[in-house]
C-alpha cells in the first residue's frame, strides 16, 4: 500500500497534466467522483425550476449588455436619434437612451425584448415551478426551508421586474410608479415621508429611476444569486425527489445519472430555452415606448395593462370600492395634534391579498407538518390526486390569486366581451370570496373520484372498450388486468386518517391540540384508501375471471 | 355484482383499516425492466439519430451566421420595416443558433446516450454522532469565552450591537426633503390663466362649447426651468362645460364655474392616475388605472370605483380679456391621500 502511494501519478498527454496540476491544488477528483456520477430524477414537470434558472441567466447576459448603453439620468434632454415621430420631443436622459438602444444601436432592440420577454418568463416559471412543489408535497420535510426560499425567490423576482420595468421612464412605466407612489401615500404615519424619500421629494422628481436602477442591476440581483445559491445548494444536500412509483421509496434515488445523460439534456434545454425566448422577441413586441411617449403627468392612454405578474395586486386595487354600503372606507381620524387621513380603500388591497397569499405561501409546509404530525423524511412526492385536501387548497388559493389577476384586465374584458364595466367588477368582487370555495369543493371531489378510479383500474383492470357475450347470454367489457408496476404505482400512497386529540400527559386534550384534531378531521375525513392485495384477490372472484384470463392469454401470445 | 364503475367494492373494504402492515399492502416490484429502444438494437438507427444529431448542430451553424447577415447586411435607416426585419433576422438568427445545439444535444442524449435508469441510496440527512459532536463544540466554544460567566461583557456588547445599525438607517434621511406644505400647494393661484395643454394657449370662455372638454395647465407652467413634471402633476386640470341647470353646486362653490364651465383636478384622488376619459352623454369621469368613476354634475362626487373623495374643484372665473383664470388655488389637496391629509 505504501508503494502505491509514493509512486506519483504521471500524466500521459498535456490536457492530463494540466489538469492534474489543478486537481492536485483544489482536488477535483473528490468533487468529480461525488458528483460526476450523481442520480437525477427525471420528469417534465421538473423543468420549471430549470426554466427559471436559466431565464435567469439569459437576463444576466442581456441585462449586462443593456447596461453599457442605458443611462439612468432624469435629467432633460430632446430627442434626435433615428424615430422621426418623436424628433425634437422634451424626454428623460432615460427615455432618450432607450430609444437609442432601439433604433440606433444593431441589436439592441432585440436584446431589450429578450430581456423583457425572459423577464416575464422567469417570474412565471417561478410561480409555476412552486405550484408544482406544492402540489406534489415537495415542502415536506427536508425541503420546508428551501421551500421559503423559493418564497423569497418569488418576492424577489417581482421586485427586480417592476423596478426593471420602470427604468425606461415612458409614459406606462412612468403612471405604474405614481400607482405606487399612491399606494405609498396611504401608509400611515410614515408614508408621506417614504415617498418623499424615495422619490427626492415630489413625484415624480429627478432622483426614483436612478435609484431604481442601482436596485434593479446590483441589490436585487445580487440577493437573487444568494437565494439561487441557497437554494441549489440545499437541492444537493437534500437530492431531488422523485415521483412515486415501482422501485422509488423514501431511501433511494432513481433516475439518471449527471454524467453524461443528465448533464447533457439539462445543458442542451437550457439552449433550447435561449432558443425559444430569441424566437419571441425575433417574431413579437414587447414594451414599445416609442408608442407610448416620455412621461408626463397629464396624458394616459386606456386599456393599458401592467406586466403579468403585477396584475394580482393592480386587480385588487380595481376590486376595491372606495365606498361600501354607503361607509366610506377613508377616515378622517381626529387626533390631539390634528386630523391624520386614513386610506383604508387603497391599503387594505395593498396589502391584504398579497399579504394573505404570501403569509400562507410561507407557513403553509408547517401547518401541513402540524396537523399530520408528520416528522419523517419525504422524498417521494405525491401525486397530487393522492392528497385532496391539500391540492384542493392550492387550487383555492390560486383560484384567488387569478380573479385578482383577471380584475387587472376588468376594462379588457369590458370592452372584448361587450359587457358593463361595473358588472365586470361586481362579479369579480363575489368570485373573489365564492371562487376558491367553489376550487376547494370541485377540486377535492375530482380528487377523490381520480383516486376511486385508480382503485377501479388497480383492482380490476383498465376498459379494453371490448363487448362480450357470455354464454348465458350477457354482455360484459372486458378488462385488461395492469401489471405489477403499474398496478404498484396506483396503490403505492399513504392515506392517513383522521387523528383525535391526543391528551397530553396529564390526560387533558388542550384546546390547541383539539384544533389540531378538528383540522385533520378537515384534512382526511374524506378518504380514499389504496387498494390491497386482499381486496385484488377478492375482486378476482366476482365472476369474469374467465374474460381477464382470456384476456391475459392475449397479452403473452402478443 | 359485475359493476364496479363507482370503484368502491361493497362492504368497508374502501376504508383502510387501521394497523395495516405491510403484508396487506401491495409489494414493490422493483423497477420496470429496461426496454431497449431502436438505436440499442439497430446500428442503421442509431447511424440515424447520430445524423440527424449532426444535422440539428449544423442548423445552429446556419442561425450563427443568419446573425451575421442581419447585423452586417440590414443598413438601419429612418423606417420602422428595416428596424423589423434586422430584429427578425438577429432573433430567428439567435433562435436557430440556440435551439439547433440544445435540440441536438437533447436528441443525442435521448437517443444516444445509455438510458438506463439508476438507483441510489440517500444518505442522512443528520446524523446522531455528528449532532453530538456539534453540540459538544459550540459547548466548548461558548464555555472557553467564558460569556456566561461575565455578564459584563454581555451586556455591553448587546448594548453596542443593538445600537450600532442606527446610523445605517439615520443616514438615509437626506434621501429626499420633509414633505412640509409642498403638497397643499399647487402652481394655480388668483388670476392664474388656464391655458391648454401641452400647447400653452390660453382659453376664452366662448371657446368652450357645450359638451367640449380642455385638458388645461396654469399659465407659465411650460416656463418653468426646475420642477416642471413636479408641478404638472398637481396642477393639471378638466375643464368642461355642461348646461348650468345641470350642475348643483353646493353652499359657497355657487360661483365657482363660469356659466357652467368647471375645472376640476385631474389627478385621481385614488392613487394618482390622470383622470382622462370623459363621457358627454353621462357627464362621468372615468379614471382609465382603476375604474373610480366621478359624477361631474354631483361636483365630481364618486359613483363607481376605489376612490373615495370626489375630484377637487378649481374655482375659476373669466378676466378682464375674457380668459379663464383661476379664482386662487385649490381649497384642499390634490390627488391621492396622505396620512397628514386630514
Amino acid at each position: 500500500m505504501s508503494t502505491a502511494a509514493e509512486t506519483p501519478y504521471k500524466p500521459a498527454t498535456a490536457t492530463g497534466r494540466i489538469t492534474d496540476f489543478v486537481d492536485q491544488r483544489v482536488g477535483g477528483s473528490g468533487l468529480l467522483r461525488e458528483f460526476g456520477r450523481k442520480v437525477f430524477p427525471d420528469h417534465w414537470s421538473f423543468m420549471f425550476g430549470e426554466v427559471a434558472l436559466y431565464s435567469f441567466v439569459i437576463l444576466l447576459l442581456s441585462g449586462t449588455f443593456l447596461t453599457f448603453f442605458f443611462d439612468p439620468s432624469m435629467a432633460e434632454s430632446v430627442y434626435n436619434g433615428s424615430y422621426v415621430p418623436l424628433k425634437g420631443v422634451d424626454m428623460s436622459v432615460a427615455m432618450n437612451s432607450t430609444l437609442n438602444i432601439s433604433f440606433d444601436i444593431r441589436g439592441g432592440l432585440f436584446m431589450r425584448q429578450v430581456h423583457h420577454w425572459s423577464a416575464l418568463l422567469f417570474t412565471a416559471s417561478i410561480a409555476v415551478h412552486m405550484l408544482r412543489v406544492f402540489f406534489t408535497g415537495a415542502f415536506r420535510k427536508p425541503r420546508e426551508l428551501n421551500w421559503v426560499v423559493g418564497g423569497v425567490l418569488l418576492i424577489l423576482s417581482l421586485a427586480d421586474g417592476f423596478t426593471g420595468y420602470s427604468l425606461p421612464d415612458d409614459l406606462l412605466s412612468g403612471n405604474g410608479l405614481r400607482i405606487i407612489q399612491g399606494v405609498i401615500s396611504s401608509i400611515p404615519v410614515i408614508g408621506t415621508y417614504i415617498s418623499f424619500f424615495l422619490f427626492g421629494g415630489e413625484f415624480p422628481g429627478t432622483a426614483i429611476i436612478g435609484r431604481l436602477y442601482v436596485l434593479h442591476i446590483l441589490l436585487v440581483p445580487a440577493m437573487i444569486l444568494l437565494m439561487i445559491a441557497i437554494h441549489l445548494f440545499m437541492v444537493v444536500v437534500h437530492k431531488h425527489t422523485q415521483y412515486p412509483g415501482p422501485g422509488r421509496n423514501d431511501r433511494n434515488v432513481v433516475g439518471y445519472p449527471l454524467g453524461p445523460v443528465y448533464a447533457a439534456k439539462a445543458g442542451g434545454f437550457f439552449f433550447i430555452i435561449f432558443g425559444v425566448i430569441a424566437a419571441i422577441a425575433a417574431l413579437f413586441t414587447i414594451n414599445p415606448i416609442w408608442n407610448y411617449g416620455p412621461y408626463d403627468p397629464s396624458p394616459i392612454s386606456a386599456g393599458t395593462q401592467p406586466d403579468w405578474y403585477i396584475g394580482w395586486v393592480d386587480g385588487a386595487l380595481r376590486l376595491m370600492p372606495g365606498w361600501l354600503l354607503g361607509i366610506p372606507l377613508e377616515w378622517n381620524i381626529p387626533f390631539p395634534w390634528g386630523v391624520n387621513t386614513l386610506s383604508l380603500n387603497v391599503l387594505i388591497p395593498a396589502l391584504v391579498p398579497a399579504g394573505i397569499v404570501f403569509t400562507v405561501l410561507f407557513i403553509y409546509p408547517w401547518i401541513e407538518r402540524w396537523v399530520t404530525k408528520d416528522d419523517r423524511e419525504h422524498h417521494v412526492l405525491d401525486r397530487p390526486r393522492n392528497a385532496p385536501t391539500r391540492t384542493a387548497i392550492g387550487m383555492a388559493g390560486f383560484t384567488f390569486y387569478c380573479v385578482l389577476w383577471a380584475a387587472a384586465s376588468s376594462d379588457l374584458i369590458a370592452t372584448h366581451f361587450n359587457v358593463s364595466l361595473n358588472d365586470v367588477i361586481y362579479w369579480l368582487r363575489a368570485l373573489l370570496f365564492l371562487g376558491p370555495i367553489v376550487a376547494f369543493t370541485v377540486t377535492k371531489r375530482i380528487a377523490l373520484a381520480l383516486q376511486r378510479k385508480d382503485r377501479e383500474i388497480a383492482l380490476h383492470g383498465r376498459e379494453t372498450g371490448r363487448i362480450v357475450r357470455l354464454p348465458h347470454g350477457e354482455y360484459q367489457e372486458v378488462h385488461a388486468q395492469v401489471d405489477d408496476y403499474k398496478r404498484f404505482k396506483l396503490v403505492g400512497y399513504e392515506s392517513p386518517e383522521p387523528s383525535a386529540g391526543v391528551p397530553n400527559r396529564n390526560g387533558i386534550v388542550t384546546k390547541q391540540e383539539k384544533r389540531r384534531a378538528l383540522l385533520s378531521r378537515f384534512f382526511f375525513e374524506d378518504r380514499v384508501a389504496p387498494a390491497t392485495p386482499a381486496e385484488l384477490h377478492a375482486a378476482h372472484g366476482h365472476g369474469h375471471e374467465e374474460i381477464e384470463a382470456s384476456d391475459k392469454t392475449k397479452e403473452v401470445a402478443r | 355484482m359485475g359493476d364496479h364503475s363507482d370503484g368502491i367494492p361493497a362492504g368497508s373494504d374502501a376504508v383502510a383499516r387501521a394497523g395495516l402492515n405491510e403484508v396487506e399492502k401491495f409489494q414493490d416490484p422493483g423497477l420496470p425492466p429496461h426496454r431497449k429502444r431502436l438505436a440499442d438494437t439497430d446500428p442503421r438507427a442509431a447511424q440515424r439519430a447520430e445524423r440527424q444529431v449532426a444535422f440539428l448542430f449544423g442548423i445552429s451553424v446556419v442561425g450563427t451566421l443568419l446573425f451575421f447577415f442581419g447585423y452586417f447586411f440590414i443598413r438601419l435607416d429612418d423606417t420602422i420595416a428595416t428596424l423589423r426585419l434586422q430584429n427578425i433576422l438577429l432573433g430567428l438568427g439567435t433562435a436557430f443558433a440556440m435551439l439547433g445545439i440544445g435540440t441536438g444535444i437533447v436528441h443525442w442524449a435521448r437517443a444516444l446516450m445509455p438510458d438506463h435508469e439508476v438507483s441510489e441510496e440517500r444518505h442522512e440527512l443528520r446524523s446522531e454522532a455528528d449532532r453530538e459532536a456539534a453540540v459538544k463544540i459550540v459547548d466548548d466554544i461558548v464555555e472557553e469565552t467564558g460569556i456566561k460567566r461575565r455578564p459584563l461583557i454581555r451586556n455591553t456588547l448587546l448594548g453596542a450591537v443593538a445600537l450600532a445599525p442606527f446610523p445605517a438607517i439615520v443616514m438615509f434621511r437626506d434621501l429626499g426633503p420633509l414633505p412640509g406644505n409642498a403638497l397643499r400647494h399647487t402652481m394655480w393661484d388668483k388670476g392664474t390663466r388656464l391655458v391648454r395643454d401641452p400647447t400653452g394657449t390660453p382659453i376664452m370662455a366662448s371657446d368652450v362649447t357645450l359638451g367640449s372638454v380642455f385638458h388645461v395647465i396654469p399659465d407659465g407652467l411650460n416656463d418653468l426651468k426646475e420642477g416642471k413634471l413636479e408641478e404638472k402633476a398637481k396642477a393639471v386640470v378638466l375643464l368642461m362645460r355642461l348646461e348650468p341647470s345641470l350642475l348643483h353646486p353646493s353652499k359657497g362653490r355657487e360661483d365657482w364655474g363660469y356659466e357652467g364651465i368647471v375645472a376640476y383636478s385631474k389627478i385621481c384622488t385614488h392613487v394618482g392616475c390622470p383622470v382622462a376619459l370623459y363621457e358627454q352623454q353621462t357627464h362621468h369621469l372615468l379614471c382609465p388605472c382603476h375604474q373610480s368613476t366621478f359624477d361631474l354634475t354631483q361636483e365630481c362626487k364618486v359613483i363607481f370605483g376605489p376612490a373615495n373623495r370626489p375630484l377637487p374643484q378649481l374655482p375659476i372665473s373669466i378676466d378682464s380679456e375674457g380668459y379663464l383664470v383661476a379664482q386662487s388655488d385649490f381649497h384642499e389637496p390634490v390627488g391621492p391621500s396622505f396620512w397628514e391629509r386630514g
